[in-house]
């Protein structure tokens, strides 16, 4: 059994783990700001990295409280570096062509889709709440990407050729997403964290039938990556994080 | 005999919480306070404001964001400060609470007129999945509901776009969450 001060601590760097996952994300995605394809593109890419962005400041904000040592949703954000970052792989992948970053999206939409459904059941009624306000997004995210897959998996022999090459690029850094340590089991089995090892079945059946309406074919499961929640990271990380950074590091506690 | 009630049981609630005596004249002072990307509609009724404490400490006042990332929170929460400090009520804290999580739901009958006649469709019961539907918008401009869905993502995260065929002009929904 864990003491109360155990399990805070647990909590925190749980709380972390998936402030860094939208953070890193968000940020990807929002790089499409100004180079989507067309205006409501650029616009619905805008919204969505919003939304992780928005995720981001809700479980940096919880982190501080429960860190209660002055640290700020800020301090997490603007003065970690790559090493001290524990966001899954897969979230920090560059944002590659519009099918590439599509791709990304269904596979990371669904996955949250089925993690925040969980998380709803929490026994921590902050991480529950950030829970029932991220799934009602996730929702729209997810209709969005699997239209696209769909679109451009059937859709014109390059558009299709691009897809295929996305979903097997990125397909071996989908596995971390489901594995657990042992920081996430003991949060696991305190009713607090989700199980993640336990969603991939309903996260294949939902991948496979996508697919098959998308023509494409289901990547094997040959190699996969992972280390993130370890702070081991791919070199984009850390270039990710240069241009996050930048003015913080520039102007150390500028406010604007 | 079956009582129908006339409004939903969330609206009947948000309700008696401004009939509170002690509170009434700030909920009305907060009224003057809108949304900022939205001006034609009061936080009250678009149910971001949640709740109004008063205490030995000065007066708490609730909100709740809209999306995740919603921009305007931060503008919101000063302009609540603002207009209290303008009727010499102080010190006023504002609070932001996460669950339960807002929805188009607490939008007042009132709040969906404004929106319908600043030109902003206001969310409407779709189908069973309650996604944005891709037709049958009600247009704010003249009242078809031949309009089809643009884009799922609009100006700001709680709009998409759509666009009337029989009017051909684009206009925003309000998306249901």
């Amino acid at each position: 059994m864990m003491s109360e001060q155990q399990l805070q601590q647990a909590t925190f760097e749980y709380t972390l783990r998936l402030g860094d996952d939208a953070l890193v994300l968000g940020h990807r995605i929002s790089e499409w700001v100004r180079n989507g394809p067309f205006l409501e593109e650029d616009i619905a890419y805008g919204n969505v990295a919003l939304d992780y962005i928005g995720r981001a400041r809700m479980f940096y904000g919880y982190a501080a409280e429960l860190a209660d040592d002055g640290r700020t949703e800020d301090s997490f954000a603007y003065t970690r570096s790559e090493r001290e970052f524990s966001n899954l792989l897969i979230n920090e992948l560059p944002r590659g062509d519009f099918a590439y970053s599509q791709v990304r999206q269904l596979l990371v939409d669904i996955y949250a889709n089925l993690f925040l459904t969980r998380l709803l059941q929490s026994k921590d009624a902050t991480l529950a709440a950030i829970a029932a306000k991220a799934i009602k997004e996730s929702r729209y995210h997810l209709r969005r990407s699997r239209e696209w897959v769909i679109r451009l998996g059937d859709g014109t022999e390059e558009s299709q050729h691009r897809c295929q090459l996305a979903l097997d690029d990125i397909w071996g850094y989908s596995h971390e997403m489901f594995e657990m340590d042992a920081l996430e089991q003991q949060l696991a089995d305190a009713g607090i964290g989700v199980d993640v090892s336990s969603l991939r079945d309903d996260w294949l059946v939902q991948i496979r039938e996508i697919l098959a309406e998308a023509t494409l074919q289901l990547p094997a499961d040959d190699w996969k990556v992972s280390g993130g929640r370890d702070g081991y990271h791919t070199e984009f990380l850390g270039h990710l994080l240069t241009e996050l950074q930048i003015v913080h590091r520039s102007y150390p506690g500028c406010q604007w | 005999m079956q009582r129908i009630p006339l409004i939903s049981q969330e609206q009947q609630q948000r309700i008696a919480l401004r009939n509170q005596p002690d509170t009434t004249r700030l909920w009305q002072i907060l009224d003057a306070v809108k949304d900022p990307e939205i001006p034609a509609l009061s936080i009250w009724d678009l149910g971001v404001l949640q709740d109004i404490e008063v205490s030995n400490d000065g007066v708490l006042v609730i909100i709740t964001p809209t999306y995740s990332g919603c921009p305007a929170m931060d503008t919101i929460a000063d302009d609540i400060r603002a207009a209290l400090a303008a009727a010499a009520i102080s010190p006023v804290r504002v609070r932001t609470r996460l669950a339960p999580a807002w929805t188009t739901d607490w939008l007042s009958a009132k709040g969906r007129e404004q929106l319908r006649s600043y030109g902003i469709a206001p969310p409407e019961q779709s189908g069973a999945d309650e996604l944005t539907p891709d037709s049958g918008i009600s247009c704010p401009h003249c009242g078809s509901v031949q309009t089809r869905r643009i884009s799922e993502f609009g100006s700001t995260a709680c709009k998409a776009l759509f666009r009337c065929n029989d009017c051909s002009e684009p206009f925003d929904y309000f998306k249901k969450i």
